[in-house]
């Protein structure tokens, strides 16, 4: 069935309000809209790694979850996942319990590119029946803007602050969404908000009903971390887009598929210039980091077109 | 009906969690452990067993798919040694303060550096505040035994805390022994069902598992744990009386050996007890009065009962097979000091480090440790508390 932005919203959320994420926060986007793509007869257990995220929707005793739900660590989600998902297995064998459930883990981005990807990885080598959400904000946002390997280059974080001799982090980005491809599984997909959040809903829908293992990376910006107006949070990811930094697409079955092409590739840029921790790029002399910043972008953009054809 | 067989200490173990069925098994190798997930892994495949069993890609997964598991409803085990079981160190927390009741072998072997895969107790003892029982065994089929009793104890509703059940590593884990095996239908009657009040797959309710626990609240959590650990005390003791009716082979906190008159003992953990066994005999054969208490349960520490068996002693040798590092002896020797700082009349108390890395323990090192405490009888010095018995030079 089409894809009915007022429909989806009409059901009742599996994330409530009440959570003490900050306004312009992309995480409580990002689950609120995975979470939709649930049909509402499915239960779900979720996972979520320690991090923004978890201190800020489950403070005992109150929690923001309405499916069954539990955190562990801080680098173990995915292989916590797979334990539940596998006493799932041997209590529906057992005839212990009949309902159909549904596995979605959540976690930061230094929870899965960083200290939680052995974890992830073996999660998914194995093919345990559940789907890895990264709610990618690039940098360890919960302990104050650490960089992580999903920080970009040239972006100003606590652990790589603009100095006299420094401008920012140094390396580029990971790219994790490739890495998890090459893992084989099922599904993988990159995706963020756009106004009619249909992009995310689908590719969550065919993660959460694809049998086996699958991946979604979603940008979640940071207001804190990215310093941007929290108002400004839906631009913000559509110009992720429309620039090709955060280029939308899935990989079903090892098959590229792109599911957007912006009609004219915005300058990189038009990206970093609402943001704070770009600043230093934009002040006089800093012209040859926008260029390399725009050299990175167009190569990994021509490689992903490439793929897709 | 009991069946007598010939098993590695391994083995044993590895027959018990078949004759168990669990729900979920988190798998990874790791010397000297590595045979019980290996015997196991044979199990599944000849399909005797209907576990799910997860060939995770370390220990640290192996723990967090337990905590996963056992906390979706289902009964979860795992096995590890030395380095793998410090590799879980974080989560054995988290499995113990989440209440449950996962149930783990470890095969003790010492921590790395230098490298070595021989027996010490360093990687449990490291573990020895984390909130787990901790069960060790002497021989195989106390192994065995006590795997047997594990989840009874800790399933219990009043206790639902993870056990640790601990064999010595290659002396027990590899060396194949004469063992009396319970029927599969005994074993699962005796162990009964996994029988959580909630867990995440509940049909009834959601389950919310591992908030953040703000300051107004995480010492609560803390102390219903050590609650726990207190009530687990008469659990182990009625788990240990019900073994006995059914095998014959009763278990308490600790065993006593020719205690009773002794005026100087050795207390230790583990399969050294054979060897001050044999020492004690010999000994006793001199006519002196020596003796000897085993440890078998650790955590919970049974301090009045441990200082009730050893308060009548002149002079004690507590034998560590682990260091601390604290310049003052082992974790043992604390322990065993501090309860009997309880007793009106105390024994002299001395702490050897012993064993480490795989270090031969010999009768003749127990005999020349009943030789020091007759030394302190006679003189009633102490003299240096802390000792290190059985290196070079």
């Amino acid at each position: 069935m089409a894809y009915n932005l007022k429909k989806e919203m009409s059901k009742p959320e599996r994330f409530v309000g009440g959570h003490r994420l900050c306004a312009g926060c992309g995480a409580g986007v990002a689950v609120r809209a995975v979470l939709r793509a649930l049909e509402p007869e499915d239960k779900a257990v979720i996972t979520n790694a320690t991090g923004c995220l978890e201190v800020s929707s489950f403070l005992y005793p109150y929690t923001a979850w309405t499916d069954s739900y539990i955190h562990n660590a801080f680098e173990n989600a995915a292989a916590t996942c797979g334990g539940v998902e596998a006493a799932y297995n041997a209590l529906r064998r057992r005839g212990k319990v009949q309902d159909q459930f549904k596995f979605i883990t959540f976690g930061g981005d230094g929870g899965t590119y960083d200290i939680g990807f052995q974890s992830l990885s073996g999660a998914m080598e194995r093919g345990h029946d559940m789907v890895y959400v990264c709610y990618d904000n690039e940098a360890y946002m919960n302990t104050g803007i650490q960089r992580s390997g999903a920080t970009p280059r040239f972006a100003d974080a606590t652990t790589t602050p603009v100095g006299r001799v420094s401008n920012g982090k140094r390396q580029n980005k990971k790219d994790l969404t490739e890495i998890m491809v090459a893992h084989g599984i099922p599904y993988v997909a990159q995706s963020t908000f756009l106004t009619s959040m249909k992009d995310l809903h689908e590719k969550a829908h065919r993660a959460i009903y694809t049998e086996g293992p699958a991946f979604l990376n979603v940008l979640s910006p940071c207001p804190r971390g990215w310093r941007y107006a929290a108002e400004d949070l839906a631009e913000i990811t559509r110009l992720a887009v429309e620039t090709c930094v955060w280029p939308l697409f899935e990989v079903i079955e090892g098959e590229y598929r792109l599911t957007y092409e912006p009609r004219k590739k915005l300058p990189v840029e038009e990206f970093m210039r609402p943001q704070g921790r770009f600043r230093h790029c934009f002040a006089p002399g800093g012209e040859w980091m926008i260029e390399e910043a725009q050299a990175w972008v167009d190569q990994k953009w021509e490689k992903l077109l490439a793929r897709c054809r | 009906m009991a069946k007598r067989d010939r098993l590695s200490g391994n083995e044993a173990v590895a027959y018990a969690m078949r004759q168990i069925d669990p729900d979920v098994m988190g798998a990874f190798p790791i010397t000297p452990s590595t045979e019980i997930p290996q015997y196991f892994a044979q199990y599944v495949a000849d399909g005797l067993v209907h576990t799910e069993y997860v060939t995770v890609e370390s220990e640290h997964s192996s723990m967090s798919t337990c905590i996963g598991a056992a906390a979706a409803g289902a009964r979860a085990v795992t096995a590890t040694s030395s380095c793998g079981l410090a590799l879980m160190w974080e989560l054995l927390y988290v499995a113990a303060s989440y209440r449950l009741p996962v149930t783990l072998a470890c095969v003790n072997r010492a921590l790395t550096g230098p490298i070595n895969i021989n027996n010490d107790h360093s990687d449990s003892m490291g573990a020895r505040d984390t909130g787990w029982i901790q069960i060790y065994a002497e021989n195989n089929q106390e192994a065995y035994d006590n795997y047997l009793q594990a989840m009874p104890i800790g399933e219990n509703p009043a206790v639902r805390l993870p056990v640790m059940v601990c064999q010595d590593g290659f002396i027990t884990s590899h060396a194949v022994e004469n063992i009396e095996l319970c029927e599969d239908d005994e074993v699962k009657a005796f162990v009964g069902e996994y029988q959580p009040e909630q867990y995440l797959l509940k049909h009834e309710n959601p389950l919310a598992v591992g908030p953040y626990g703000v300051s107004p609240y995480y010492m609560e959590a803390k102390v219903g744990q050590a609650e726990a650990m207190k009530t687990a005390k008469a659990v182990i003791l009625e788990i240990g009386r019900r073994f006995g009716e059914m095998t014959g082979r009763f278990y308490g906190f600790f065993e006593s050996y020719r205690l009773e008159d002794a005026e100087a003992a050795v207390v230790l953990i583990g399969s050294s007890a054979g060897t001050a066994r044999a020492c004690v005999d010999e000994l006793r054969a001199q006519g002196k009065r020596v003796g000897m208490l085993k440890l078998r349960v650790f955590r919970p520490f049974p301090f009045e009962e441990l200082a009730a068996a050893l308060s009548h002693c002149r002079a004690v040798a507590i034998l560590d097979k682990c260091e601390s590092f604290s310049a003052a002896g082992g974790p043992l020797g604390a322990e065993v000091r501090a309860a009997l700082y309880g007793c009106r009349e105390r024994p002299l108390a001395v702490n050897y480090v012993y064993g480490l890395g795989g270090r031969d323990f010999r009768v003749e090192d127990c005999t020349q440790i009943f030789r020091a405490l007759e030394e302190c009888i006679r003189t009633g010095e102490t003299g240096a508390p802390y000792r290190h018995i059985g290196q070079r030079g």
